[in-house]
């Protein structure tokens, strides 16, 4: 069994029995995709809300363009996007200042374009651990796509 | 027009480096009076790094430190950072809150917590003064913000406003050591897009 790294703005795809793994998930959100019959894991670790140009070339950084790459790439080695279901991790805000500016709000909005670009899919969401101030690294399993969760104060959690 | 960091050259690195040492030349100073003790500083490294490698320097995206963040509002939009292992956070403030301290234990007491950003505060107030007069430019820092968390989690904030334009981070980083109680903490400048040339012009150097 392999644990296939997945960088900061990248995606990346495993069958059973690998498994994908992100770290350090702050503001970022992580989004896992499982398809359970096809046993077909995607994990996305995403930057920001929505692009704003359509040249933009590093389409896993943003929701909006890394959701419909990560759906492509899974149904390449197998998936079927109506089986896809998803598990979303991180979006947090790591820091608290007085003034709330746009730059710190800047993981709810992250998790909120997610779902809207999760939705226009018709892709159920079927756990998330989501929000508050935690830093996260996940592992999404290729066997059962079971979403592990660690965090620096809160231990360890599956979802 | 947006720079290319990845174009950088030799005398644009070098005056990075200059201005880095400038910079944390007098935050040391006003370390060194604030704790009564000397503090060393290297001479800054200036890199371009992808936004996965910025962690590397203090152990990767999953070690976990004590990060004191603050935003440089202004003529030269940046982010500041200020990391530190657990133990050497403990031992830098030691001095300054006696009995108020935690001893051994994992959790920080507020007391700590305060002298950290106090800390994070008089550095980049100092760096950033000297960096002011250098330049020419305003600059202001936001009151510091503190998170004791993983590495990675901790930059990320300062790689959003570099995201819709670049996958590279431009970072001055200089590491701080106390003598011989083996402090190690990392001073990072992260100037957002645009601000990187702005510097050059203000200094007379070519830009990218």
């Amino acid at each position: 069994m392999n644990v296939i790294r997945v960088g900061m703005a990248d995606v990346g795809t495993a069958s059973s029995p690998d498994s994908l793994r992100t770290t350090g998930l702050g503001s970022c959100v992580g989004i896992a995709l499982y398809d359970p019959y096809a046993k077909v894991a995607g994990l996305a670790h995403i930057m920001l809300p929505t692009a704003t140009s359509a040249e933009e070339k590093n389409r896993a950084k943003y929701a909006n363009t890394a959701v419909p790459m990560l759906i492509q790439m899974m149904e390449q080695i197998g998936a079927n996007k109506r089986r896809i279901v998803a598990k979303l991790a991180g979006g947090a805000q790591m820091f608290t200042f007085a003034g709330q500016s746009d730059l710190m709000r800047i993981g709810p909005r992250n998790v909120e374009a997610v779902k809207q670009a999760l939705s226009a899919f018709t892709i159920r969401i079927t756990a998330e651990d989501t929000g508050g101030n935690c830093g996260r690294t996940i592992e999404l399993s290729g066997v059962d796509g079971s979403l592990l969760i660690r965090t620096a104060k809160q231990g360890v959690t599956t979802i | 027009m947006m720079e290319d960091i990845r174009n950088l050259g030799e005398i644009q690195l070098s005056c990075l480096r200059e201005v880095g040492n400038i910079g944390a030349g007098h935050a040391a100073t006003s370390l060194s009076k604030l704790l009564q003790s000397e503090i060393h500083m290297n001479v800054p490294r200036v890199c371009v790094v992808g936004f996965d490698e910025i962690a590397d320097v203090v152990g990767g995206a999953e070690q976990v430190v004590i990060g004191i963040f603050l935003r440089v509002e202004g003529e030269l939009p940046s982010s500041i950072f200020f990391l530190l292992h657990q133990e050497s956070a403990k031992r830098l403030v030691s001095g300054l809150v006696g009995s108020y301290g935690s001893g051994d234990q994992e959790e920080f007491t507020e007391m700590e917590i305060s002298a950290l950003q106090e800390i994070g505060n008089i550095l980049a107030g100092s760096y950033l003064s000297s960096l002011a007069d250098f330049t020419k430019k305003d600059m202001q820092p936001t009151p510091p913000a503190i998170s004791v968390d993983m590495a990675g989690a901790i930059l990320s904030i300062g790689l959003i406003q570099l995201g819709p334009v670049s996958d590279y981070a431009l970072v001055v980083d200089t590491e701080f050591r106390q003598g011989d109680l083996e402090i190690h903490g990392h001073f990072f400048l992260l100037p957002d897009p645009g601000s990187v040339n702005l510097l050059f012009e203000s200094l007379g150097v070519a830009s990218v």
